[in-house]
C-alpha cells in the first residue's frame, strides 16, 4: 500500500491524509465524531452498497488542488472518492443540513414509527438518525404504505412496512450466500424486498441480513418480542464453529444467565466488525439461531458499549455506586434547582472534559494529574 | 419552408423498404465514411457540426464521443436510446416507424467512428411493432452488405441488435438503460464512473438518442461545417419537435431552430394555431419534465425579446422565467386547461415511474402526487402549496439520476408561474370542481424592467 499516494482532504476544517481511492465518508470516519456523515444504506463490507439513501450527502466546496471548482450538487460521500486538496463541508454547511433534514423526512414518510413494538428499537439506525436530524411532528397527512408481514423461512421475518429500501440485505445475500433468493420487486414507493412467490430463505449465512438491516424490517424470529435490547446485556463470546466461513465470534445478548439473542459483533458505525483472524465477522445461522445456551460459548467478557447508547443505560461496567445518599451529601438541605456546576467550578477542574469519558465521572478522574 | 434533413424523404412511398431508401440516396454516408474517412475524422466532423444530444440534456454529441475510453483489447459499444417515454415526446417513434433505414445508416457510421462491433438499439417495450420494422431494416441492410463482417471491404465488422425494454420510463436514463440492457433491474447507476469509461458489461459505452444518431447521416453527407451553418448560435442543425395538445395540427415537425415560438404555434406550416379558436394559456416546450411556461413568458422572454425555438432562447432567463428545449415534446395548453390538474397528472406519472432506489425521489414523488390530488379534488390547504414547493426543493439535485429533477421541475414551475390558480383551487374548492380557472392574466403582456 506504500506506493499509493496520500491525499490531503479537509472535512469541516479538519485536515486529514488518506490514501487515494478512499471515499469521503471513510475519510470522515477516520476523523470520527460528528464529522462523519450518517449512512443508512452504505455498508463498507458490502460491495456496491451506498448512494441510495442520500443521508450522507455532503458539499464539496473545493474539488481538488488541481481543479478547485466546487461540485455543483451535493454528492453522496459514500460513493465519492477524495481528491488531493479537496475541501468538504458536512456539519458546517447549512445546505447539507437542510438536505439531510429533507432526506430524514422522506425516509420517515412511509415508516410506521412503531418503535414501541419494534424489536430494532434501541439499536435502530433510523431511530438514531431521526433523533439527530429529524424534526418533531410530520407534515405528511396521508395513509402510510403498508404491507403484510412475511416469514422468510422459519427464522427470519420480513416486515416490509418498516423497510427503507437500502438494498443492504440484497447485497448481503448476493455476496455471502451461494444463491440469492430475494431481491427488489416493483418500483417507486411500492417497491418491496421480496422472495418471488414467498420462497424460503435457506442459506447458511442468510441470518446476516438481520444484522445489516438498519431498521426493523428483517428481524430474528427466535428473538421477536422476547426482550428489549436495552434490558439485555451484550457479552462477547466465541465458539469453534464447524462452518469454515463462519468466524464464530459473536455477541450474546443476555439477561441473567439466559442468552436471548446472538448477533455478529459490530463496530462504532453499526457495521460488522473484523474478526480476530482478519475475516469479516459474518456468522452462520447455526451460531445465530441454534446456540442459545451459555454452555455453547466461551465468554470473553462484557462488550464495551458507548455510554451514549441506549443499550448501556442501567449497566455501566466497573462503576462503584457511591455509598453516601443524596440528602447526606446535601446535609439536609432541599434544593429547588440542580444545575451543572462543573463548567464553572474551579474545584472540579473544568479543564477535564467529562464528555470524553465513556462512563460516569468518578473522583479518580478529578484526582489525577 | 425550413430546411429538412431527417424527414426530407420520410414521405416517399415505401421508403421503409431498402430498395426505395437506397434509390433515394440512402447509405451514401456509410460509403463516404468507411471508404474515405478515419473514425477520428468522423468524430471530428461531428464535433464541427455542433450537434447536440437530442434526447433532452443537449450535451454536444461530438464531445461525448471523444470522451470514450479506448483501453487495448476491450470492446466498445454504441447503444441507441430508443426508450422514448417522456410524455409529449414521440419524434423517435416517427423516425423509426417511417424511415428506419436512416437510423440504421446513422448507427453504422457512428459505430465505425466509435469502434463498436456490437451496437444495440434499446427500444421501449410499448413500441412493439417498431421492433419488427427495425428488425426488417436490419435484415435488409445485412443482406445488402451494410452490416456483418468486413463492411464494404473496410475490415470493419458491425452488428446491430434490437433489445426491447419492458416499458419503464427510468430505462431512458442512460445508466438505467445499460443495467436493463444487461438484463438487470433498471436502476440508474451512481456516476462516476461514466458510461464512456464503464458502460455495458463494464466496457466503454456511448449512449445516444435516435434522433442524434440519425442526424449523423446528413452531417457526414454534407460535412460538419455545412451542417453547423443551419440553425443559430450553438443550436445547430435541425430538430424534430413533436407538437401535441390543443393545437390544430399535432404532429412531428422538423425545424431549423431559427423560427420563433409564436410562428411555430400559429403558422399553418407547423401547429396551425390553437384548436377551436381558443387562446393560448401555457405550454410545456420540451417534454413533460421541463418547466411549464405561461403564454406571456413563452412568446417573449423576460427582457421582452422574441423567444425562438432553440436551446438558448428557450432557456433564456433560467428557471425563473425560462424553460428548456428538452427532448422536443411541445405540449400546448389552451385557456380551458387546468394547470393544477395538468401538474397532478405529471406528478402521478413520475410517482409511478420512480425506480425507488433513492429516498428523496421514491418518497417525495408520492407525497407530491397525494398533495396535488388533494388540491385538485378541492381538499387542499393554503399551506400545501408551500409544502409542495419545499418538497420539490428537497428532491431537486439530491437524487442519483435526473428523474428526481424531472419530477421536481414541473411542480416548481407550475407553482412559480400559476400560484394564483393553485390558490384559487384551495379557496374555491366547489367552484374549482365545476369550472376551470381560465386564461386569467397569463397571456397579459409582461412588465419589462427598463
Amino acid at each position: 500500500m506504500s506506493e499509493q499516494p496520500l491525499f490531503k482532504v479537509t472535512i469541516d476544517n479538519i485536515t486529514i491524509e488518506v490514501p487515494a481511492g478512499t471515499t469521503i465518508l471513510q475519510a470522515a470516519r477516520k476523523i470520527g465524531g460528528e464529522v462523519a456523515p450518517p449512512a443508512m444504506c452504505y455498508y463498507s463490507k458490502l460491495q456496491g452498497s451506498g448512494g441510495k439513501c442520500r443521508t450522507c450527502l455532503v458539499e464539496v466546496s473545493k474539488g481538488s488542488e488541481k481543479d478547485p471548482r466546487p461540485m455543483p450538487k451535493l454528492v453522496a460521500s459514500c460513493r465519492t472518492t477524495v481528491m488531493d486538496g479537496m475541501e468538504v463541508k458536512n456539519i458546517t454547511s447549512p445546505k447539507v443540513q437542510d438536505a439531510r433534514a429533507g432526506v430524514v423526512e422522506f425516509l420517515l414518510l412511509n415508516h410506521p414509527l412503531d418503535c414501541p413494538i419494534c424489536d430494532q428499537a434501541g439499536e435502530c439506525h433510523l431511530q438514531d438518525l431521526s433523533y439527530e436530524h429529524g424534526k418533531e411532528g410530520t407534515r405528511f397527512e396521508f395513509q402510510k404504505r403498508t404491507f403484510h408481514k412475511v416469514d422468510l423461512g422459519d427464522k427470519i421475518q420480513l416486515h416490509m412496512t418498516r423497510c427503507i429500501l437500502c438494498y443492504r440485505c440484497v447485497f448481503t445475500a448476493d455476496q455471502l450466500t451461494k444463491e440469492r433468493e430475494h431481491g427488489v420487486l416493483d418500483r417507486g414507493d411500492h417497491a418491496q424486498i421480496a422472495t418471488f412467490i414467498q420462497k424460503n430463505l435457506q442459506n447458511d449465512f442468510i441470518g446476516n441480513v438481520i444484522d445489516v438491516c438498519p431498521v426493523g424490517a428483517l428481524t430474528d424470529k427466535t428473538f421477536r418480542f422476547k426482550n428489549r435490547v436495552w434490558f439485555t446485556k451484550p457479552v462477547d463470546a466465541h465458539r469453534n464453529c464447524s462452518n469454515p466461513d463462519c468466524c464464530g465470534e459473536v455477541q450474546l445478548w443476555m439477561r441473567g444467565d439466559e442468552v436471548f439473542r446472538v448477533t455478529a459483533r459490530k463496530d462504532e458505525w453499526g457495521e460488522i466488525k473484523e474478526a480476530s483472524n482478519g475475516k469479516t465477522g459474518w456468522i452462520c445461522n447455526e451460531c445465530r439461531f441454534e446456540k442459545k445456551d451459555v454452555k455453547d460459548w466461551v465468554i470473553e467478557g462484557p462488550t464495551k458499549v458507548n455510554r451514549h447508547s441506549v443499550i448501556s443505560q442501567g449497566h455501566y461496567v466497573g462503576v462503584t455506586k457511591p455509598n453516601e445518599t443524596f440528602s447526606a451529601v446535601m446535609k439536609g438541605r432541599d434544593p429547588k434547582l440542580l444545575m451543572d456546576i462543573h463548567s464553572v467550578s474551579e474545584v472540579n477542574k473544568p479543564n477535564i472534559e467529562l464528555s470524553l469519558l465513556d462512563r460516569p465521572a468518578h473522583s479518580t478522574d478529578f484526582n489525577q494529574s | 419552408m425550413g430546411v429538412k434533413l431527417l424527414l426530407e424523404k420520410a414521405h416517399v412511398e415505401n421508403i421503409r423498404l431498402y430498395d426505395v431508401y437506397r434509390r433515394e440516396g440512402g447509405y451514401r454516408s456509410v460509403e463516404k465514411a468507411l471508404k474515405t474517412m478515419s473514425p477520428d475524422a468522423i468524430v471530428e466532423e461531428v464535433k464541427k457540426s455542433g450537434l447536440r444530444g437530442r434526447g433532452g440534456a443537449g450535451f454536444p454529441a461530438g464531445m461525448k464521443w471523444s470522451f470514450i475510453a479506448k483501453p487495448e483489447g476491450v470492446p466498445r459499444h454504441l447503444v441507441c436510446n430508443a426508450d422514448e417515454s417522456e410524455p409529449g415526446t414521440f419524434k423517435d417513434r416517427y423516425l423509426m416507424e417511417f424511415i428506419p433505414h436512416l437510423l440504421i445508416e446513422g448507427l453504422i457510421v457512428s459505430s465505425y467512428a466509435l469502434g463498436s462491433n456490437d451496437t444495440y438499439i434499446y427500444i421501449r417495450g410499448e413500441y412493439a411493432w417498431i421492433v419488427d420494422i427495425l428488425e426488417q431494416a436490419i435484415t435488409e441492410a445485412k443482406n445488402n452488405g451494410w452490416l456483418g463482417k468486413n463492411i464494404l471491404g473496410s475490415g470493419f465488422d458491425c452488428n446491430i441488435h434490437v433489445q426491447r425494454g419492458a416499458g419503464a420510463y427510468i430505462c431512458g436514463e442512460e445508466t438505467a438503460l445499460i443495467e436493463s440492457l444487461e438484463g438487470k433491474r433498471g436502476n440508474p447507476r451512481i456516476k462516476p464512473p461514466f458510461p464512456a469509461v464503464k458502460g455495458v458489461w463494464d466496457r466503454p459505452t456511448v449512449v445516444n438518442n435516435v434522433e442524434t444518431l440519425s442526424a449523423v447521416v446528413p452531417i457526414i453527407n454534407m460535412g460538419g461545417e455545412e451542417y453547423a451553418k443551419i440553425g443559430v448560435g450553438r443550436s445547430t442543425g435541425t430538430k424534430l419537435i413533436s407538437a401535441c395538445g390543443n393545437i390544430n395540427k399535432p404532429g412531428v415537425y422538423e425545424i431549423d431552430m431559427t423560427i420563433s415560438v409564436e410562428e411555430f404555434i400559429y403558422s399553418d406550416e407547423y401547429c396551425g394555431g390553437i384548436a377551436n379558436g381558443k387562446r393560448l394559456k401555457a405550454c410545456i416546450p420540451g417534454g413533460s419534465s421541463v418547466p411549464i411556461l405561461p403564454a406571456n413568458l413563452l412568446l417573449k422572454t423576460a427582457k421582452g425579446e422574441t423567444r425562438y425555438m432553440n436551446y438558448e432562447s428557450l432557456s433564456d432567463g433560467g428557471f425563473a422565467t425560462g424553460s428548456m428545449m428538452g427532448s422536443g415534446g411541445f405540449i400546448v395548453l389552451d385557456e380551458d386547461q387546468c394547470v393544477v390538474k395538468n401538474t397532478y397528472t405529471l406528478a402521478r406519472f413520475y410517482r409511478h415511474e420512480s425506480c425507488g432506489q433513492c429516498s428523496p425521489c421514491r418518497e417525495g414523488t408520492g407525497w407530491m402526487e397525494k398533495i396535488l390530488h388533494n388540491i385538485e379534488c378541492g381538499k387542499g390547504k393554503m399551506t400545501d402549496i408551500d409544502l409542495l414547493w419545499d418538497i420539490q426543493r428537497k428532491i431537486e439535485g439530491n437524487t442519483i439520476c435526473p428523474l428526481g429533477d424531472a419530477a421536481a421541475w414541473p411542480v416548481a414551475a407550475a407553482i412559480r408561474h400559476f400560484r394564483d390558480e393553485f390558490e384559487w383551487h384551495v379557496l374555491h374548492p366547489e367552484e374549482a370542481q365545476k369550472r376551470n380557472y381560465g386564461l386569467a392574466h397569463y397571456a397579459d403582456p409582461i412588465h419589462v424592467p427598463v
